[in-house]
């Protein structure tokens, strides 16, 4: 008779705290015992690394880097997430004065249109090891998305705090697929802390929570991916939002994995963090200098990234000063502008994050930190259909006319006069 | 002014097995100093060598982060409770 034990063909890493470097025993807790640092998978050393021409064979998905992936064995589910596209963006080298720019477009991640689909595809895996049978989250939107496509997808049940006044896409992207949704009456930060309670309560895989060791892995794909789209080499700059500062924390350790494997023998790229001007505490970090992180009380349209109480900030502030970056807040027009830029320019429609991120770039250019010389990749983490709100108001209303030939042809008089 | 304290799980062993500790104090770090004295365990797990809060430990005071209310600083009145919450990854 064989016996099957749950997750049985699925092992999560041992973990290592941050902080005092205390080591652990593979286990759904994101927390030190010793001194409640966060913990960190190990990988072993020894471990065999696949060389460019095999990642190269393997399917288009972030499972190709499993090496690099907290998860050791076949993935249960959503083995098919990530490699999204990366697109060539000559206008916007002209705007930023840059010789190339190209966008990582995360706005088409499979299944949910976010770069969170990477870190819960991570993240589902380890709870899969675990023997855990239901995930949850606390979210912004976009990893509310993203925990409830996964688990529809995987046949578990869900529980989703968000707060009570997220978008309606956000909202409804999360409802259609089923899950336990739950509006919270209060801020981000808030829906945090209780979520913290709630692993601690139910035992369920919270996934930015109890399994934030091994999710926060899954953000490394996005750097693996820029290196292996770009020739198995590094832009000189890449551009990132900033929620927890967990994306550009993980960008550099992606980017220095690939150098010590030997994929990458290059310079490590300078890393940008851009944030709305509404909540900035990260960018007030790299600008004061110290290590001495300020929450705030977010007030911005930038819903995806108003995290007023970054976890991983004095992290990503390290990351961004160590790399030679640096950082930009923008206003939530500036950011609505860098929405309809990136529309218009490259095709891609990404929503509230993804405009700061384009309009940092830009405040960034005006400030002269790129050279002439410079690649730069923008990380675009999120779909604009999700955050139309923003645009209220902000795009011109289309004519109403009859179907009759002469009054289009007056239109194209019209615009031809325009232009 | 009697205060309640609760910790995370992974703390609980370190007090006996108390999710929620009664403490008293009239700041926030009074309040830490008097569970610190009576749990020796916890007290490197509830701020650094110089005493201060940690960077990736949020305690809230009832609702509110005690970063936006001074700290180790900030008052305590009777009935307040204080909640230990370790960072958390965005969402």
């Amino acid at each position: 008779m064989t016996l099957t034990i749950p997750g049985a063909e699925l092992r999560a890493l041992p973990l290592r705290c941050r902080n005092c470097g205390a080591e652990s025993a593979p286990a759904p807790s994101a927390i030190c015992e010793q001194c409640l640092g966060p913990l960190e998978p190990v990988y072993d050393k020894s471990r065999r690394l696949p060389s460019r021409a095999e990642i190269a064979r393997r399917p288009p998905s972030l499972w190709r880097y499993r090496e690099w992936l907290p998860v050791e064995g076949e993935p249960r589910f959503s083995a098919d997430t990530g490699f999204t596209p990366l697109v060539e963006a000559p206008r916007l080298a002209e705007l930023l004065r840059v010789a190339r720019v190209w966008v990582k477009n995360d706005a088409v991640s499979h299944p949910s249109l976010s770069f969170k689909d990477r870190v819960v595809s991570t993240a589902i895996n380890a709870a899969a090891a675990f023997g855990i049978d239901t995930i949850g989250c606390a979210s912004t939107g976009n990893l509310a998305n993203a925990v409830a496509a996964h688990a529809a997808r995987a046949g578990l049940p869900a529980w989703i705090f968000i707060p009570h006044d997220l978008e309606l896409g956000k909202v409804v992207g999360t409802s259609v697929y089923a899950p336990n949704l739950v509006r919270i009456q209060g801020t981000y930060d808030d829906v945090n802390r209780l979520c913290a309670q709630v692993a601690d309560r139910f035992g369920w895989g919270i996934v930015n929570v109890n399994l934030r060791a091994y999710y926060g892995e899954g953000s490394k794909t996005f750097a693996f991916e820029i290196a292996e789209q770009l020739g198995w080499r590094f832009p000189t700059a890449v551009v990132a939002p900033m929620a927890g500062g967990s994306l550009v924390t993980k960008l550099a350790k992606g980017f220095r994995e690939f150098v010590h494997a030997g994929l990458v023998e290059q310079e490590l790229p300078r890393i940008y963090g851009a944030q709305a001007a509404g909540c900035a505490p990260i960018v007030k970090l790299v600008e004061r200098g110290d290590n001495v992180l300020v929450p705030e009380t977010p007030n911005t349209i930038a819903r995806s990234i108003a995290i007023g109480n970054p976890a991983d900030g004095l992290y990503a502030s390290e990351a961004i000063r160590g790399s030679g970056g640096w950082v930009a807040a923008v206003s939530d027009a500036d950011l609505v502008a860098g929405i309809r830029t990136l529309a218009e320019t490259t095709g891609i429609f990404t929503e509230t994050a993804g405009g700061v991120t384009l309009a940092a770039a830009i405040a960034l250019a005006r400030e002269g930190r790129f050279s002439p010389d410079d690649e730069v990749v923008l990380c675009i983490t999120g779909n604009g259909l999700k955050t139309v709100e923003a645009l209220a108001g902000a795009l011109p209303d289309a004519p109403v006319i009859a179907p009759r030939l002469r009054e289009v042809a007056q239109l194209v008089d019209r615009a031809a006069g325009a232009n | 002014m009697a205060v309640t304290l609760s910790l995370p799980a992974v703390l609980t062993r370190l007090a006996d097995g108390a999710k929620t500790l009664e403490a008293q104090g009239s700041t926030v770090g009074a309040v830490v100093n008097d569970v610190a004295a009576r749990y020796p365990q916890l007290s490197p797990r509830l701020r650094d060598e110089s005493g201060n809060p940690y960077p990736f430990v949020t305690i809230y005071l009832n609702d509110e982060d005690i970063r936006l209310k001074g700290g180790f600083e900030a008052p305590v009145r009777d009935g307040d409770e204080l909640t230990i919450v370790p960072a958390i990854a965005g969402g």
